[in-house]
């Protein structure tokens, strides 16, 4: 049967068909819908949101563990928060089929940067799977499953926002039985020094097979033309949704066509052998070119983002490919009649929505700061990152998940006054209850205001990890219970969250605010149903 | 045969309900089709935009190639013009006349009309329209509507059939109001 599905969704719906027991996930552009798609479509499996990717991984590991197949999805920069189980679940291995899902996001639509999640898959030794369309997005992940049982390995399947966030008709397949509850036996997975050596070493031995399945999944594409002209065409190298771009193109050229990393070196020496030249099409960063240059040596040409016939960062579109294979292949470029941007039009960027709650944050916390011009607000990631914007340009900071606390800690350490963090409810629970602890045991000059709109809004209200804990959880770790307040973010109650906010600021230790009020968004989900 | 529709407007609007009918309507005729969404923070307030493309043979890319695009619809005037360099010579504007006005740089209604109608765009008052089916929300079926004689792979029949599967699980009522806003829309042209 065919569905129109989101690359996200596909993915999705073929780990519901190869059976899955659970998936494990924070909520992250552009990878929410995965898990999404689960909750909906499959209640009867675990889906839950985690707290953060780390606890994401480790539990799927463990489902993994216990024989059964478990989904773990995030943005790329998850990727990072995970790392530390992510790496070693290469070491330990896996028992139930267990694939680890990385949506990247080139051009950062939605992102702070735009790492390559291939990094971590060959940082790791796992194999790495990728899609060029919603079928493969499907197919790949039903394979990957059993790929991962076969080997032994998480396989990373790797995707792009515009695979993830792209709909096509795909054809679905039937549902598999879960697998049976049977956990592992023996020490394996106990990475002590001396067994962890064993198992790394196992690693290792498992990559010439590796290579060798990446070989058996690669194929170099010719055109239909004549064999004396097709000698004198380029050759491409185009990974995942690359080959969406060169086919698109229409521009005549040999293609070998990747989808699976370890990238093989035999199908690649035999493509340079073809031709005198070949490009590397890959979306992201120069993963596959710098695989390729190893390969073939200085003396042979390779191009591509490296080189800047690709742009070096930024995502890859039909265009910037159709330039790169118009000067790969010396055709002439005629000049095209392409329509300008008028003038007049002006940049929309995003905006907190009217009636939000953090707007009243942002607008108490400017007033106090108008008098302490030594004063800096440390942002997070959410929503509240828009106070950065005008009207408010409120923040000096936003770098990860939960880094405005630390930050706050260290800045103040080093003697700024005064220190305050904004953090949003759902990014406190992901990464800043560490950091608060810190700063509560370092008794720092800091205050933190948690502005809690009870979900997580910025990627379409998903529930909150700690949702009615907050006050308990920053009791806890220890903030002092007369410096820790809740207000409800409203225009009449911007004067006393004024007030408040200078009156922790006096105080020389930890402070913690928390304006709670429901997300404007979720309300009007809530009065639609 | 091929038509790339370049949707638009501001996050908010609705434009992903009309790729949703349009896609609907794609997969009963048995077209290829590819929809490329925006997601996540762009859809705070902000520009959004979606490509769409419908075939009878296979699609590749995902995003329309520059200079591509068959159709622009927007549900907002000045987002129309952001998308200029994707449509096509032979390519058609049709879009919402009343402007989202959430910056503080937003064109001049004057310039805004001038540049609209040197490109030869079709302007509705698709507000207007909406609120005589009693349904100020249906605006974009109106706009679909307007639109539908140049989506050229697919009839308005099929795209009318496909607004009430699509809104068939909010009610008759909702039904009834999508798909007299979408008739409105074509008796516009």
């Amino acid at each position: 049967m065919k569905q129109l599905l989101l690359g996200d969704e596909a993915i999705a719906l073929a780990a519901i068909n190869s059976g899955l027991s659970g998936v494990y996930a924070y909520p992250g552009t552009p990878s929410t819908e995965i898990t999404e798609y689960i909750q909906a479509h499959a209640p009867e499996l675990h889906s839950r949101w985690c707290t953060n990717e780390k606890t994401s991984m480790e539990a799927a590991l463990g489902m993994s563990y216990a024989g059964k197949r478990a989904l773990v999805c995030m943005k790329h920069v998850g990727m990072n928060v995970c790392a530390d189980a992510f790496v070693n679940s290469a070491i330990t291995g896996v028992k139930g089929g267990l694939v680890v899902v990385a949506a990247d996001d080139p051009s950062m639509h939605s992102s702070q940067n735009e790492q390559d999640s291939r990094f971590y898959g060959k940082f790791a030794m796992v194999p790495v799977f990728e899609p060029s369309n919603q079928q493969e997005a499907y197919d790949m992940t039903v394979k990957a499953f059993d790929y991962s049982e076969e080997t032994g390995l998480p396989v990373l399947l790797r995707v792009v926002t515009r695979l993830a966030h792209s709909r096509a008709a795909v054809e679905t397949g039937e549902r598999r039985a879960r697998n049976e509850f049977a956990p592992a036996e023996g020490n394996g997975w106990v990475l002590l020094p001396g067994i962890a050596r064993r198992r790394y070493a196992e690693l290792l031995s498992k990559q010439p097979a590796l290579i060798e399945d990446s070989r058996l999944e690669s194929a170099v594409e010719l055109p239909p033309a004549p064999a004396a002209e097709t000698k004198r065409l380029p050759g491409v190298i185009a990974c995942g949704i690359a080959y969406n771009y060169v086919k698109e193109s229409g521009i005549p050229c040999r293609i070998l066509k990747i989808n699976r990393y370890p990238i093989p070196e035999e199908p690649v020496k035999a493509l340079a052998a073809s031709c005198s030249r070949i490009l590397v099409a890959e979306d992201g960063q120069p993963v596959a070119e710098t695989d390729v240059r190893s390969f073939l040596g200085a003396g042979y040409k390779v191009e591509g983002r490296l080189t800047g016939l690709l742009p070096r960062t930024g995502e890859l579109t039909p265009d910037n490919v159709s330039a790169a294979l118009k000067a790969l292949s010396h055709s002439r470029v005629e000049a095209e009649d392409r329509k300008a941007v008028p003038a007049i039009v002006a940049p929309r960027p995003p905006q907190l929505c009217p009636g939000c709650g953090h707007r009243d944050v942002f607008a108490a916390l400017n007033k106090v700061v108008a008098d302490f011009p030594g004063a800096r607000i440390f942002g997070d990631i959410g929503c509240y990152t828009l106070g950065a914007l005008p009207p408010f340009s409120a923040l000096a900071s936003c770098v990860d998940m939960g880094a405005s606390i630390t930050m706050a800690k260290g800045a103040a350490d080093a003697g700024l006054y005064p220190a305050i963090a904004v953090i949003g409810d759902s990014t406190f629970t992901h990464s800043g209850m560490t950091g608060l602890l810190d700063a509560v045991n370092d008794h720092s000059d800091i205050t933190v205001i948690i502005s809690d709109n009870l979900t997580t809004a910025m990627t379409g209200g998903q529930d909150s990890a700690g949702t009615s804990k907050y006050e308990a959880i920053c009791l806890g770790l220890g903030v002092a219970p007369e410096h820790l307040h809740v207000v409800v973010p409203l225009p009449a109650n911007i004067p006393e969250i004024e007030a408040l906010i200078r009156q922790e600021i006096a105080y020389h230790g930890v402070s913690v605010i928390i304006p709670r009020r429901e997300c404007m968004q979720v309300i009007k989900r809530h009065n639609k149903k | 045969m091929k038509t790339d529709i370049v949707l638009c407007g501001v996050g908010g609007q609705g434009i992903l309900s009309i790729a949703t009918v349009i896609g609907q309507a794609a997969t009963r005729a048995g077209l290829a089709l590819k929809q490329s969404e925006v997601h996540g923070m762009s859809q705070r307030g902000g520009d959004v935009q979606s490509h769409l493309r419908l075939s009878d043979e296979r699609l590749w890319s995902d995003l329309i190639p520059e200079g591509g695009a068959d159709l622009i619809i927007s549900m907002e005037p000045m987002e129309a013009l952001r998308y200029l360099p994707y449509l096509s010579p032979s390519g058609r504007i049709i879009t919402a006349s009343a402007p989202f006005v959430n910056i503080p740089a937003y064109p001049d209604a004057q310039d805004l009309s001038s540049q609209l109608k040197a490109c030869g765009a079709i302007v509705i008052d698709i507000d207007a329209l909406a609120r005589e089916t009693g349904s100020p929300r249906s605006a974009n079926m109106v706009l679909l509507g307007a639109a539908s004689a140049y989506i050229g792979l697919l009839d308005a029949e099929t795209l009318r059939s496909a607004v009430a599967e699509v809104f068939a699980r909010k009610g008759e009522a909702v039904v009834a109001s999508n798909v007299k806003a979408f008739d409105l829309g074509i008796s516009q042209l």
